[in-house]
């Protein structure tokens, strides 16, 4: 991990079980490598992530927090990432004004045959996070 | 609480780039952790014996396993603690494999993120509370979509195992792809005689109802459940009157129908039955093409109809069928010759693609089975068959194998020499997939008996010269360029999915790869489950695949569900909402997000509305849990508190 500071960050992934979280495993049985520095919770559903855990471990310690869905209209539950999109797109738009940069947060979709593309996400947005630094409230907020 | 953690090598699949020993004694750490080991494999029987002995042995009240992905072993586990006398759902598995040992390369670092992984794992399972799953009645029907050779399978196979069946074909008659096919490799038996009977046991059997012509509007419910709104398209043709005569199709004065079944080889009439063999064997009318819908006058059909039978005011009919299992086996489609502009597919009438060359083989084809050139309607000396047309390559976005094209291309070559005696056939092949039993005898049968020419190479061009087709590849094993003045070029253009299917795939809940095929539960294991509960894949919809694995994923669908509705209930997963009705408000916020209408309002003997959930129905998203303003609903196994305690884990240290 050339690229990566020798600390790995602290960054929280939210995956609903039926896409996201099986791509993640996708990816795993592909051998893709990744970055160290993502933790993975498993929901059911994108709808199921509350905006509040989001914001939960961006207080409380988080660098960054990736969240991941189904495609829109491949929802094993019909519409629950419709859902998800519309509270998720509104966090984004609400997390500068608690201090935080929006750059920190990313939402995404990707199902369960997309091993790479999983690969690709976390990689990038692990060098994104990398890129900001810890995440320093106080700091954030000053700037 | 008394949480313990079994941390597994997985050979060398986890404890090559974890150091499994160092993971083991950070968890001891742990507040609430009183045991923690690590096992060689854990889902082995000892094992899992060692966990069922440890929870006796510790006093464990809750179990954590450090080992793959929960989507692969948590039932697994979830069975060893239930024996062990724990409730199921004091189980929690941390995915150390495919998110750690297999992506990360730097032990240290996936060490450090195991014992994370774990923390907040032992932090999920102490909050975690027992759940009991109810059982609910079952339907026992079956709705099979689709009614080619592995829907029939599939519903015969359900019938004979004695549950109703009911299928729903889209086109005008069963058979699917195989009812169109000449002879089939690689035994070159005449693919109708082996189909048709099979057809007609399908309309003869007493446990089976078929919807021909007929389409699905809406599917509601659940496994066990199901709701089915069918469409029944019009035909303008009373099927209960339809004695399949023919003497409509042979007065029809419009003659140039595009015929469907024969993927417009010739043009066919504008009321038609498909096929001698067509189950059910009735007319239908294209109203693109009859003369009564285009000029608004014409009826000589209904004149004929010694049974009066022609109804052009016929509209679509909607019915409503109960099911408890569907198995989707909607079979697949081809491209379109035009996206091959280099090989002047759709421009020169005598590039065809590989179907209509069969219905040109077949007898009752448009030509009665005699092949002719369909511009001149000359017989063709030299054929050049062109293999991948559009397989396996990525520049138009189609990167897989078609999987049966090399077969069928080295049958129809046989078949060419067979019905004309003189012909020479040349194949351009990338590679000779012939993996199946007999598969390969039979292509070098091809090349040594029947004298056809291999040529390894892709074709760069076709184009016309005279009467002929100048085909322009390369041999990549002489190293040289061929051309070959050809009378007749076949394409063996590459399967797809179905144009509705991602529409399909929608209305059952169930996922599509890329390129629009189903995707199964497990790619090795689970190979016609989808992970909707009551919902399975049968033939190609799942992905290209010949006769002989159609036939056995139907059957295997089948099996699947005569195990399923083997009692007379099924058990519900208890991990479903649950309202606190102290704590709602009665906004019924929730009745309106739930997807499935799981949520109703119910009043309280002291008048209050609040929100209840209807437990069967509820499939365990959660988006009412996130929608709840005051966290009054809660999805149990994944509350707030659960996975508030999982960040808290990871983020509070």
């Amino acid at each position: 991990m050339s690229d990566i500071a020798p600390k790995e960050l602290k960054i929280v992934g939210f995956l609903c079980n039926w896409c996201s979280y099986g791509g993640a495993d996708t990816a795993g049985v592909s051998r893709f490598k990744q970055p160290p520095d993502l933790r993975i919770i498993r929901v059911p559903c994108s709808g199921r992530i509350d905006p509040l855990f989001v914001v939960k471990a961006l207080l409380n310690g988080a660098d960054g927090v990736l969240v991941s869905g189904c495609h829109p209209r491949d929802c094993h539950y019909s519409d629950g990432n419709f859902y998800a999109r519309r509270r998720l797109e509104m966090l984004k738009r609400l997390l500068p004004f608690l201090g935080i940069d929006d750059k920190r947060f990313h939402y995404t979709w990707i199902s369960a045959s997309e091993g790479q593309r999983w690969q690709q996400t976390v990689t990038a947005f692990v060098k994104r996070i990398h890129e900001l630094g810890p995440l320093n409230l106080k700091e954030e907020k000053q700037s | 609480m008394r949480v313990g953690v079994f941390i597994c090598h997985c050979g060398n699949n986890i404890a090559g780039t974890i150091d499994v020993a160092r993971v083991a004694e950070e968890t001891r750490k742990i507040p609430g952790v009183v045991y923690a080991t690590t096992y060689m494999y854990t889902c082995s029987e000892p094992g899992q014996e060692e966990i069922k002995e440890a929870i006796k042995r510790e006093g464990l009240d809750r179990v954590v396993v450090a080992a793959c992905s929960p989507r692969m072993h948590e039932m697994t586990f979830r069975r060893t603690v239930e024996k062990a006398g724990l409730n199921r759902y004091f189980f929690e598995m941390a995915n150390i494999r495919e998110h750690i040992s297999w992506v990360g390369e730097d032990k240290e670092f996936n060490t450090r993120k195991a014992i994370d992984v774990v923390r907040m794992a032992v932090a999920k399972v102490m909050q975690n509370r027992p759940l009991f799953s109810s059982s609910f009645k079952i339907n026992k029907r079956v709705l099979v979509m689709g009614g080619g050779v592995a829907g029939m399978q599939a519903a015969l196979d359900c019938a004979d195992g004695g549950l109703e069946v009911v299928i729903v074909e889209k086109s005008q008659s069963i058979g699917g792809m195989m009812a169109r096919l000449d002879k089939t490799f690689p035994t070159i038996d005449c693919s109708i005689c082996i189909l048709g009977p099979k057809m007609v046991d399908v309309a003869q059997h007493e446990k089976i109802k078929l919807y021909a012509y007929s389409e699905i509007d809406e599917i509601k419910g659940y496994v066990g459940n199901y709701q089915v709104k069918i469409r029944k398209k019009a035909t303008y043709v009373d099927w209960s009157k339809c004695t399949g005569c023919g003497a409509c199709m042979e007065k029809c004065p419009s003659k140039n129908a595009y015929d469907y079944f024969n993927f417009g080889v010739a043009p066919t009439k504008a009321i038609n039955i498909p096929f001698p063999q067509a189950i059910p064997k009735k007319a239908k009318i294209d109203p693109n093409y009859c003369r009564q819908f285009t000029k608004g006058k014409c009826g000589v059909c209904a004149k004929i109809c010694p049974t009066k039978a022609i109804d052009y005011e016929m509209k679509d009919e909607i019915i409503t069928e109960e099911v408890g299992a569907i198995i989707v086996a909607t079979g697949y489609s081809l491209i379109d010759m035009d996206m091959l502009p280099e090989y002047g597919g759709g421009r020169y009438p005598d590039v065809i693609s590989g179907i209509q060359y069969e219905r040109l083989l077949n007898a009752s084809g448009p030509t009665a089975g005699h092949i002719e050139r369909p511009s001149d309607h000359e017989e063709p000396k030299t054929i050049v068959f062109v293999s991948c047309a559009g397989s396996r390559d990525k520049s138009i976005g189609i990167p897989y194998c078609s999987n049966f094209c090399c077969m069928y291309i080295a049958k129809q070559a046989i078949l060419t020499k067979d019905h004309i005696s003189d012909s020479q056939s040349y194949v351009f092949y990338m590679d000779i997939r012939s993996p199946g039993k007999g598969y390969d005898e039979f292509t070098r049968r091809a090349q040594e008996e029947y004298g056809v020419h291999y040529i390894r190479g892709r074709v760069s061009r076709i184009y016309p010269k005279g009467k002929k087709l100048v085909v322009r590849g390369a041999d990549t094993l002489l190293g040289t360029q061929v051309e070959i003045e050809a009378d007749l070029v076949v394409l063996a253009t590459a399967v797809i999915s179905n144009k509705d299917a991602a529409y399909m795939a929608e209305k059952l809940h169930i996922s599509y790869d890329t390129f629009g095929f189903y995707v199964e539960s497990h790619p090795k294991l689970r190979p016609v489950e989808t992970n909707t509960s009551g919902v399975f894949l049968a033939g190609a919809c799942q992905g290209p695949k010949d006769i002989p694995a159609s036939v056995g994923q139907g059957s295997a669908a089948a099996s699947k569900i005569l195990a399923l509705f083997s009692g007379e209930t099924l058990e519900s997963d208890p991990a479903v909402a649950r309202v606190n009705i102290n704590a709602c408000v009665g906004c019924l916020k929730c009745v309106k997000t739930c997807p499935f209408g799981a949520i109703k309002e119910k009043e309280l003997r002291d008048g209050r509305v609040v929100a209840d959930v209807i437990e069967t129905v509820c499939a365990g998203c959660g988006v009412c849990t996130s929608t709840c303003p005051c966290g009054a609903i809660q999805l149990q196994h994944f509350t707030d508190n659960q996975i508030l305690a999982e960040v808290n884990a990871l983020c509070l240290i």
